[in-house]
């Protein structure tokens, strides 16, 4: 093994150690900001007792549920039982790996990056149908049932909407991606008219299908707390509700990364000078603060309304954006 | 007065209770009720029939125990939405064997308020599709609101 | 042993929306058949909360009864104390002055306004918006700290009495009861554009939950529920009681049937009891709250008597049997959420789980009112 191998897997390795830290400290104080910020747009402080502000509250709700006991219901299937929970959340944590937060910090840069983390994405729909599935309980198969139903049909526009813009930019890679939108706000994709005209209704489409993805009201029926309880994830107690839970605030975080890398200009600066990790880091949760602000403000939509507006309204919405940017690409 | 035209009607199935009047008209003051009719327990579906027709409304349906007469009286309350007139109608059965039928087919609404007048009084509606407890719990033998009833 | 093709797919299976449930109000257990997602049969099952409060009605004197009816419909407490006191007044024929009958109906119109801010925030939380139930919290607490600076209770009132009320009000609470209508009338609109309008609120209620004129009147459904199809029956307006009629309000009254329009009709009935309350406190007359020589142990003449008043939720009704003695020989309560919750299991039949579920919450119910 020749030394640069060897410096090679150790600076993978500490990435990726970096990586998970940074996903279990996003996954934990985005819970935390979960409750402050809808206290505040509902008069209330939200949590204050547990440290300062509230700060330590993500390590006592971790202790709780580390110390809880792990419940299996009575004809569970065990092994994807035991399973789900982590199937959910180490995609979000490899997606991670591939995104680049600044010039110079990226765990890896893979070619084909963009790609890699739909794929990764996709496993999350068919782990939380594992989980509902497995529980052997009515209200978990429904959810399950729901999940496949509802991400199926809001991949289909996110795609189609990334698509169009790999098409305009030539590149998977996404280093590259940010490279090309370098020099301040008017580069980047979300006003790149050049490409497309409609880019900023595809932004619209992407942050909905965002949602729709990690399944965040208004569409969450999967975990419709009012009426299914808690979904597919009822019969999960202590660590396994902990891994859904942090899964489900690692793919926020994901999400935002990816649609600041795409829309957003990753780590660009608006004005041009000092690009760096600040600016890529603020993005990302302005796109976080904004999903968590969705949440509370509505209430959730009807099943079949969601998958209309899929079908119905996203993805000829998205096609469209498709074919226009085919044009553009053919015009200029 | 809505109440005018079904006198007649009542009059013709009415019964006499001691010599009392059996179709009363009573001020809506003093007793909250414009008709006070007395039928036989037998005759309570053409009773409901009747208001059904005049398009009354069922409010309630209740149990008196009158353990000196050694009765039950089943008292249903209706009341018409447009002019809030109401007319109370009443019957009375035997505490040993108190059955009467139901009037559920006519008023669905009385489903509920005779299964909850079985509960408290062991009055039996013939015909009723499901007299099983409603606020008692379902294994519940006993009638809690008789007057000889010992909790 | 096989199983056919046919028997698998008409398969049907029994989820129990069961007494523990975020979505239900109380303890309400309904044993739902479902074919997928729709429902083929929803059977309530009520009586986790039944304390048998006719039995109580029996067993005490009429005054001593009277804490028991704060406890039933207990969001709306003052209409339930205003029936029991209606009717035993009526029995015992008592004259109620006139400045009593004032503070009963202004009492009894904030508890109405505080009753449906409740249900507004309670229906948001069931179809998925959990932010709209702490800005009506927000206002329903002046509501509440009004209603306890006259009567001592925050939400079980017992106010008041034969003959009267137990407490006069101050000028404090005329004060505060004005502000607070003005505060509330500044707050409607940003209910309006905030729920009213949201373009998903509307999805979920518009054109769902159908319930007919005819079958509110074969179930005697009341209250905001036939008045949101299309029946304007009101009994402040059809058997005036109290002072009501010397008011000039309207009952709201929207004949779409679905839930939105029972939402409707609760919003409009917010405006008219604050323009209740206002003509009240503009014609407050001086006098005694308390008719004078109510006897300590009250024993009505023998009889009976019914009376019913409009809660918040439809029309409480109480018929009271007396034979003479300080006991009440039979107290039947009339509950409105008992009737209009009858009916669920008709309207509810081919409806997705999430419809019925915004059906149930536009009924308005409280369990302990069913159950008493």
């Amino acid at each position: 093994m020749s030394r640069d191998m060897i410096m090679d897997i150790v600076r993978l390795v500490l990435y990726v150690a970096c990586l998970v830290g940074f996903a279990a400290f996003n996954a934990a104080y985005l819970s935390l900001l979960e409750r402050k910020l809808p206290s505040w747009m509902q008069l209330r402080r939200g949590p204050t007792e547990v440290g300062p502000w509230g700060l330590l509250q993500p390590v006592a709700d971790g202790l709780k549920l580390l110390s809880k006991q792990i419940l299996i219901p009575q004809g569970a299937d065990v092994l994807l039982f035991r399973l789900a929970p982590v199937m959910v959340a180490v995609p979000g944590i490899l997606c991670l790996v591939t995104i680049p937060f600044s010039e110079t910090i990226a765990a890896r840069n893979f070619n084909l990056g963009l790609l890699m983390i739909f794929s990764f994405g996709a496993i999350n729909v068919f782990a939380v149908m594992l989980g509902g599935w497995a529980s052997n309980n009515k209200y978990s198969s429904i959810a399950a049932a729901r999940v496949v139903a509802q991400n199926i049909a809001y991949e289909i526009p996110l795609l189609l909407v990334v698509i169009s813009l790999v098409m305009s930019m030539h590149t998977f890679n996404l280093h590259t991606i940010v490279d090309q939108q370098a020099g301040g706000f008017w580069h980047w994709n979300i006003l790149a008219l050049k490409v497309s005209p409609m880019m900023p209704i595809a932004f619209l489409i992407y942050f909905t299908c965002m949602l729709a993805e990690t399944n965040r009201a208004p569409f969450d029926m999967v975990e419709a707390e009012s009426e299914l309880v808690a979904g597919a994830f009822t019969e999960y107690s202590g660590m396994g509700f902990g891994l859904f839970f942090i899964a489900e605030y690692v793919n926020i975080i994901v999400g935002s990364c990816v649609g600041t890398i795409l829309f957003l200009g990753g780590w660009d600066s608006p004005f041009g000078f000092l690009p760096g990790l600040h600016w890529f880091l603020l993005k990302m949760y302005a796109l976080s603060f904004a999903v968590i602000w969705v949440r509370w403000s509505f209430p959730r939509t009807q099943f079949y309304g969601l998958l209309n507006l899929s079908w119905k309204i996203l993805i000829p919405l998205a096609l469209v954006n498709l074919v226009l940017t085919a044009i553009m690409l053919k015009l200029f | 007065m809505k109440t005018i035209p079904l006198k007649a009607k009542f009059n013709e199935i009415a019964v006499c209770v001691e010599a009392a009047p059996l179709v009363l008209e009573t001020a809506h003051a003093t007793k909250g009720i414009d008709l006070d009719v007395t039928v036989p327990a037998g005759r309570v579906v053409e009773a409901a029939r009747i208001m059904d027709e005049a398009q009354f409304m069922i409010e309630a349906i209740t149990g008196v125990d009158w353990m000196a007469d050694k009765q039950l009286e089943i008292v249903y309350d209706f009341t018409h939405v447009d002019s809030g007139e109401r007319v109370a109608i009443r019957a009375r059965v035997p505490r040993d064997t108190p059955e009467l039928p139901t009037i559920s087919d006519i008023y669905p609404g009385a489903n509920w308020h005779e299964r909850e007048t079985h509960d408290f009084f062991g009055i039996i509606f013939t015909g009723h599709p499901e007299l099983i407890p409603l606020l008692l719990p379902e294994d519940a033998r006993f009638h809690p609101l008789r007057k000889d009833f010992k909790a | 042993m096989s199983i056919d093709a046919q028997s698998v797919l008409n398969e049907t299976f029994v989820l129990n929306l069961g007494p523990q449930h975020p979505a239900t109000h109380g303890v309400l257990r309904i044993k739902l058949t479902m074919d997928g997602e729709y429902i083929m049969d929803a059977d309530p099952v009520i009586g986790y909360g039944h304390r048998m409060h006719e039995k109580m009605g029996e067993n005490r004197t009429y005054a001593k009864f009277l804490p028991n009816t704060g406890r039933m419909d207990y969001v709306a407490a003052l209409f339930n104390g205003h029936g029991y006191v209606g009717a035993v007044e009526r029995l015992a024929g008592l004259v109620v002055p006139e400045r009593a009958e004032y503070i009963r109906v202004i009492t009894s119109e904030l508890n109405r306004i505080s009753s449906h801010l409740l249900w507004v925030g309670a229906f948001l939380v069931d179809l998925g918006g959990f932010t709209p139930l702490l800005y009506c919290f927000d206002d329903r607490e002046q509501i509440l700290d009004l209603l306890e600076s006259v009567t001592g209770a925050r939400l079980t009132f017992c106010y008041y009495r034969f003959g009267g009320v137990s407490n006069d009000i101050d000028d404090d609470f005329v004060a505060g009861t004005r502000k607070f209508i003005a505060s509330l009338r500044s707050r409607m609109p940003m209910y309006d554009a905030f729920v009213t309008k949201n373009i998903i609120f509307r999805k979920r209620v518009e054109g769902l939950g159908a319930i007919s004129a005819e079958t509110c009147r074969k179930y005697g459904a009341t209250g905001p529920v036939i008045r949101g199809s299309g029946v304007a029956y009101d009994v402040r307006k059809a058997e005036p009681y109290s002072v009501y009629s010397k008011f000039n309000f309207d009952v709201p009254v929207y004949t779409q049937c679905d839930c939105m329009a029972r939402y409707l009709v609760r919003i409009a009935e917010m405006g008219e009891s604050m323009r209740i309350i206002e003509q009240a406190l503009d014609t407050l007359p001086a006098g005694p709250v308390m008719a004078e020589k109510v006897p300590r142990t009250l024993k009505p003449a023998k009889g009976d008597c019914y009376f019913n008043v409009e809660s918040a939720r439809g029309s409480f009704g109480v018929r009271v049997v007396s034979d003479g003695s300080e006991n009440a020989y039979r107290l039947k309560l009339r509950s409105p959420c008992f009737s209009n919750m009858s009916l669920f299991r008709e309207c509810s039949r081919g409806m997705l789980l999430p419809d019925a579920l915004a059906l149930l919450g536009s009924l308005d119910l409280v369990i302990p009112d069913i159950d008493r």
